[in-house]
């Protein structure tokens, strides 16, 4: 599946198209105005119906028709491809630059992704094995970048770097990052917790052990989810508490 | 509307054989008619042929459709015309739907024809999927205040505001100092024409006693509001404020002469700078017969990369004029390089030559040094140093942006390059524009340009302008932005991300509102805001996800 930004991109596949160019019939493609119109979440949303690969394509940065849309994609795809990488998902999702000019640099993107994925192999959510995990994961992904917390982050990423705030500040590039990394990692796990709980109440080493993490982390990560009312003691078996989540708390 | 309510139309078009010779367009119709809110479907071999549009409207008619979706050629070519074919049979066109089964599947897929197919298969139903959520949008229309505003009373806003006056628009003509003209009044001669800047300044007259234009000198502006067709413009004169309204804006504020206060010793009296020249060889002052130029004085350096465009041909100028004035002086020219582009400036410069005036190339590393009656100054070309003698230092320095672009910048709302001039749209195909509709750039303001350059920006910045102004009104897109108020918690996120200021915040709901005459629908602050809170018209996320559920299908 592509995403093709009306401009650049939509326009360079219907110059491969009038050079006649040919390219692997794999790919369905979906115009937006913008490359920055792709909700990270729609990339998640692919996956999660079982498509292989995604491109997304903009135009080449400082050509953008909406003059900084394609940063904002990069930033957002960054980002995403960070949350994929955690679950094995990355290699699956690409963003890159055609420019309306580009026919032949579109269908050669098109034709090395193709065969690109082809040896990848089909989406693993369609292996029958591990699928559960692979939704639960794929869920949780798409959660995060649900989540106001990320979302704000990203939405202010370019902002945050580029200009002071109204203390005047100015946040180091390395700082933001280590802040981004550390929201992505964190809120994943969180939630990984919340998608775990979802329907049977379990107690903080179960969930540890399932999750694949110390008991220690998700006692913090559980003491983080109550106070945003997502998370909540379920009941209490030989003084062993156990969680659960509770209906879309206030964040 | 409920699902029961929506009526799909899908039209597949053969385009002769472009598509019908390798796709299997009768078996894609009559898939197409299998799919859900599909009412009628058909193959034309020309949908966009009078025969085609035809077929159209009347199965709109005949079987009450309220979606039309063609398969054919690519919507950036033929969308427009289909949207007007719905439009006249009654249907917005915004619930209109193209699939690109040519451009992008019958062209790049010859040799695999049932792949093709297949793949024309999917996207149609894709697009089925979509149209059934498309809305009916409106094209809003925006009235024009037909008259403008030139900011910048130059050569260059002064011929803009006298383009658009001529033409019948209304122009308030807004400048800071006390009088019009410019830069243009410290002006002796001007190059290559060598007449009087003066003869020049007569169009002040033409513009002061002319019916359409209002001048203001000595205005501050406080502030500016508004959008295209519509802007207000706050100034203060004389302690009095006054709101001037107009559609467009024409800023021409030009540029100032760098002070070479603290480079190669400048007193200006030995050492002077080339505008003072101006002035002593306005008033016949000249006395020196040694006289020593030096060009890029406080340019092309690290703090100044830029090269101020003007300085080689006023120093020539200059140069010539001291030559007519006495025969016997000997001038000579220190440059790092001589930009003499086009066939005047060239010839120009080889008859300064032909008059004796001495040209040497010096380095950057090596700069010339002024000593008590000589300059010394090393010459790559001889590999040695040079004595010149003199009794007078003329230094050439750049033109730089004004002190108070950033404050004029921050209103507009436009963009500053890295030495404060003004940033246009695109270099090449919007070199008068800026991307805020509805603003123009000409002359210094924009980069140090000479009267010829400054005076054609000027006209094409006035004819920009008119494209605008003649319209009765404005048509806006449908596709915009559109906030939730019930779910915007005002952080902010969306005004800051808008390439186009096109969202503020509603400071009594403390909620953030997008103006739909502004927004352009890229969707940024859709795809951004932390609580999904934008809906971006045309291209909602549920269209896009039901493309995106439809293809992938269940896992």
């Amino acid at each position: 599946m592509g995403f093709l930004c009306n401009w650049c991109s939509y326009a360079g596949a219907d110059l491969a198209g009038v050079s006649r160019i040919q390219y692997p019939t794999n790919i369905r493609i979906i115009r937006v105005m913008c490359s920055g119109r792709v909700d990270p979440t729609f990339v998640i949303d692919a996956f999660l119906h079982g498509i292989d690969g995604v491109l997304v394509l903009g135009c080449h940065l400082g050509d953008c028709h909406y003059i900084t849309g394609n940063y904002e994609a990069e930033i957002k795809m960054s980002s995403l491809s960070r949350l994929l990488s955690l679950v094995k998902f990355s290699d699956r999702m690409r963003l890159d630059w055609v420019s309306a000019a580009e026919g032949n640099r579109f269908a050669q993107i098109v034709s090395e992704f193709t065969k690109y994925i082809q040896e990848l192999g089909p989406s693993p959510i369609k292996e029958s094995k591990n699928k559960t995990q692979i939704i639960d994961d794929l869920e949780a992904v798409k959660s995060v970048l649900e989540s106001s917390r990320l979302r704000g982050l990203i939405a202010r990423q370019r902002d945050l770097v580029t200009e002071k705030n109204v203390y005047g500040n100015q946040i180091p590039v390395e700082r933001f990052e280590i802040l981004l990394n550390d929201a992505i990692h964190n809120e994943f796990i969180r939630h990984k917790i919340v998608i775990k709980i979802k329907e049977i109440g379990k107690s903080v080493p179960d969930i540890a052990n399932e999750i694949g993490i110390k008991a220690k982390e998700v006692l913090d990560h559980i003491v983080v989810l109550r106070s945003r009312g997502l998370v909540d003691v379920h009941e209490i078996n030989e003084e062993i508490p156990t969680f659960i989540s509770i209906r879309e708390g206030q964040e | 509307m409920t699902s029961e309510d929506i009526r799909i139309g899908v039209f597949v078009c053969h385009c002769g054989t472009n598509i019908g010779g390798v796709l299997d367009v009768p078996s894609l119709a009559n898939y197409a008619r299998t799919l859900p809110n599909v009412t009628y479907s058909t193959d034309n071999l020309y949908m966009c042929s009078e025969v085609g549009l035809t077929e159209i409207k009347e199965n709109i008619k005949e079987h009450k459709l309220n979606r039309v979706i063609v398969a054919s050629c690519s919507p950036r070519t033929h969308e427009p015309l289909f949207r007007a074919i719905c439009q006249e049979a009654g249907i917005n066109p915004y619930l209109f739907e193209m699939v690109n089964i040519r451009d992008q599947d019958s062209w790049v897929h010859m040799k695999e024809p049932e792949k093709g197919t297949e793949k024309a298969r999917d996207l149609i139903r894709m697009s089925v999927h979509k149209a059934a959520l498309l809305e009916p949008l409106e094209r809003v229309k925006v009235a024009i205040n037909h008259s403008a505003i030139v900011i910048g009373g130059g050569i260059a806003g002064m011929t803009a505001a006298l383009n658009l006056g001529n033409q019948g628009f209304i122009v308030s003509l807004i400048e800071k100092e006390p009088e019009l003209g410019g830069l243009l009044k410290s002006l002796n001669k001007v190059f290559p024409s060598n007449e009087d800047a003066s003869t020049l300044l007569e169009i002040i007259d033409i513009i002061e006693s002319h019916d359409n234009i209002h001048v203001y000198t000595s205005v501050i502006i406080e502030n500016i509001t508004g959008f295209i067709g519509n802007y207000k413009v706050t100034i203060k004169q004389n302690k009095e404020t006054i709101d001037v309204d107009a559609g467009v804006i024409i800023v021409a504020t030009g540029a100032i002469p760098l002070s070479p206060e603290g480079y190669f010793g400048y007193d200006q009296k030995k050492i002077i700078s080339q505008l003072d020249l101006e002035s002593l060889l306005k008033n016949d002052q000249v006395k020196a017969n040694n006289i020593t130029m030096i060009l890029c004085v406080g340019c092309r350096n690290e703090e100044r990369r830029y090269c101020s465009n003007i300085c080689c041909m006023s120093a020539i100028k200059n140069a010539m004029l001291l030559i007519e004035k006495n025969p016997n002086a000997h001038i000579t020219i220190l440059f790092r390089d001589i930009q003499s582009a086009g066939t005047e400036y060239e010839k120009y410069y080889r008859k300064a030559r032909e008059m004796g005036i001495l040209f040497i190339n010096y380095l950057p590393e090596k700069p010339p040094v002024i000593k008590k009656d000589f300059v010394d100054v090393y010459s790559a070309l001889l590999n040695q140093d040079i004595k010149i003698p003199q009794d007078l230092v003329v230094l050439s320095t750049p033109l730089i942006a004004n002190e108070d672009s950033e404050v004029l910048a921050k209103m507009l709302k436009v963009p500053l390059e890295e030495n404060n001039f003004f940033l246009e749209a695109h270099v090449k195909l919007r070199p008068v524009d800026f991307a805020t509709d509805g603003i123009y750039v000409c002359g210094s303001a924009h980069w140090p340009a000479d009267i010829a350059e400054s005076t054609s920006q000027a006209n094409a910045a006035a004819s920009r302008a008119s494209t605008i102004l003649w319209k009765d009104h404005l048509e806006v897109e449908g596709s915009t932005a559109e906030v939730k108020t019930e779910l915007c918690i005002g952080c902010e996120a969306c005004i800051r991300i808008c390439p186009y200021n096109a969202i503020t915040k509603d400071e009594e709901t403390d909620t953030a509102i997008v103006n739909k005459i502004v927004c352009k629908g890229c969707g940024l602050c859709g795809a951004s805001c932390p609580k999904n809170a934008i809906i971006i018209h045309h291209f909602t996320s549920d269209q896009i996800r039901a493309e995106i559920f439809t293809y992938g299908g269940a896992i």
